[in-house]
């Protein structure tokens, strides 16, 4: 039996005294891609802020697999909307600081340090934009560049926020690709609102809506979700790559 | 020029030359963070507020920059906790204790008996009067911050672009805020004797929006901030001397002449096309290796 990477037990958190999620339990395995899907205030990002230890949850708790170097367990796409663009900074400094657990306090990166960095700019694609400042980036390259400061670390755990919206269409179907790829060496941890897009590419479903109901399956149907308290449309059903339906009209 | 070089045969007038330069040299730094971090309200409530401990320095006997110190690195604190709680509008408290800090400025220098000298020199600064005291102070914040940001730079920059993202490495880093916040409150204060408590935050602003016309570097941006502060700020002190008029307003004209001359002259150069305009062509090329990986 595999140990789990990251382990939910009955988590209930919330803000200002009002509990968003409640009950909570979740297991992730080294293998795992899960897409956790719910309506919006539904608590999908709260559950990625316990997960990260970015909120303390009011009760329950949340065990890490052997972690013998911070920052080398998971890896965090946020949405890349809540960034300031304008931020002096360029995009090597940024997937640089995903490394900052192994360059420590006090003492400079290192060569090898410089190299991860690249290499995962060559995953996302954008390795020649390294000396760019982020404010010249559009909306799709600076989302390739935090993907790549997600993976720099090689983690183990790749957490994403709803990795496609305000990108592309293309960069949606190039994304999935990249991680289905990257999934055969770590687990992924999705949100997305669009379940119909990304059920070929998950292999279960979280629905949040103030519980959690775990899915073990990628294939859900409208009955299941109003089953598991989840009132999300389902747009297309196990769609093949490319016949992505458009977005945001 | 001869009688340049006796000016300084005046002490206090080769001590308002180093306060300028420092005054250059603080505020290039602790401004870079405080523009970058849009932190721009918050050190101009800090330096307002500041005078609350100015009174309060007056009211008791005390140096009222000693006073000012004190008051301001709570506020600071106080600040910094306040907006790790989420149900907290952040402007709203910066406007009261702003005003608040004015306030009780005001009302102990009331109280203070007699004349309460050099007030004016608090409100808008006055480089010429600047003691060795003062220049100790201002040298001694100087130096720590700029042995802070040498050491602690990337950790800095990185929290300052993306905290929640540095929050999930699960380390200690809180204490570099923390401490961030109270070098900012020390940099007003000791700022204050040369520019004045209402035009401290144009030295922690102007010359950093300058060197943002020229560089998107976090660190190459607190270098042109000093080096443009060093020119207006001297620049600043002649026109003080020669014209006789306060220093921290000939400073701080002459820091906006300069941007309004940098910003035209970068217009004139590039047709008034800079800007943040994404590149698509490169988006375009990179989509053809995006999945390069293999």
């Amino acid at each position: 039996m595999m140990k789990p990477l990251v382990r939910l037990e009955n988590i209930t958190a919330g803000y200002n005294g009002e509990a968003v999620l409640e009950g909570v339990r979740l297991e992730i395995f080294p293998d795992d891609f899960i897409g956790v899907i719910g309506p919006n205030g539904g608590g999908k990002t709260t559950l990625l802020k316990v997960m990260l230890g970015l909120i303390k949850p009011w009760s329950g708790s949340v065990e890490y697999a052997g972690d013998p170097m911070p920052g080398t367990l998971m890896g965090y796409l946020p949405q890349h909307t809540d960034l300031d663009r304008s931020f002096p900074i360029s995009v090597e400094e940024v997937v640089l600081s995903g490394l900052l657990p192994r360059k420590g306090f006090f003492t400079p990166y290192r060569k090898e340090h410089r190299l991860a960095a690249q290499s995962a700019l060559e995953k996302t694609g954008i390795n020649h934009l390294l000396h760019r400042a982020i404010g010249e980036l559009s909306g799709g390259q600076l989302q390739r560049v935090l993907l790549a400061r997600a993976l720099v670390g090689s983690p183990r755990l790749l957490i994403l926020d709803e990795p496609v919206t305000y990108v592309d269409n293309r960069f949606e179907g190039e994304l999935y690709e990249l991680l289905k790829e990257l999934n055969r060496n770590m687990a992924i941890l999705m949100v997305s609102h669009d379940v119909g897009t990304i059920t070929s590419y998950i292999k279960t479903i979280a629905c949040v809506n103030r519980t959690l109901h775990y899915h073990p399956s990628n294939k859900i149907s409208e009955q299941q979700l109003a089953a598991y308290n989840c009132p999300i449309q389902i747009i297309t059903h196990g769609t093949v790559p490319h016949t992505v339906l458009k977005k945001h009209s | 020029m001869d009688n340049l070089v006796s000016l300084f045969s005046y002490e206090f007038f080769t001590r308002a030359v180093l306060a300028a330069l420092l005054a250059a040299v603080s505020c290039g730094i602790i401004g870079t963070y405080i523009v970058s971090r849009r932190l721009v309200f918050i050190s101009g409530g800090i330096s307002h507020a500041s005078f609350g401990g100015i009174g309060l320095g007056y009211f008791l006997g005390v140096n009222p920059l000693a006073g000012a110190a004190v008051y301001a690195v709570l506020n600071a604190l106080g600040l910094e906790y306040l907006t790790r709680r989420m149900n907290i509008r952040e402007d709203s408290v910066i406007g009261i204790l702003w005003s608040f800090g004015m306030a009780v400025g005001i009302i102990f220098i009331y109280f203070t008996p007699g004349y309460a000298p050099n007030l004016m020199s608090y409100l808008f600064g006055s480089i010429l009067t600047v003691s060795a005291g003062d220049l100790w102070f201002l040298l001694t914040v100087t130096g720590v911050s700029g042995l802070f940001f040498l050491v602690l730079y990337r950790w800095i920059v990185y929290m300052a672009f993306d905290l929640p993202y540095i929050q999930t490495f699960r380390l200690p880093v809180g204490w570099i805020s923390y401490m961030l916040m109270v070098l900012m409150a020390l940099t007003i204060v000791v700022n204050i004797r040369v520019v004045g408590i209402i035009l401290v935050i144009s030295l922690l602003t102007i010359p950093q929006t300058i060197a943002n016309i020229f560089t998107r570097n976090f660190g190459r941006m607190i270098l042109y901030s000093i080096l443009t502060g060093m020119v207006a700020s001297l620049g600043g002190l002649m026109i003080s001397f020669y014209f006789d008029i306060p220093s921290g307003a000939s400073i701080i004209f002459l820091l906006s002449l300069l941007f309004i001359l940098a910003r035209g002259l970068t217009a004139l150069l590039s047709g008034g096309a800079r800007g943040n305009i994404p590149d698509e062509r490169t988006e375009e090329e990179a989509g053809k290796i995006f999945i390069a990986s293999e």
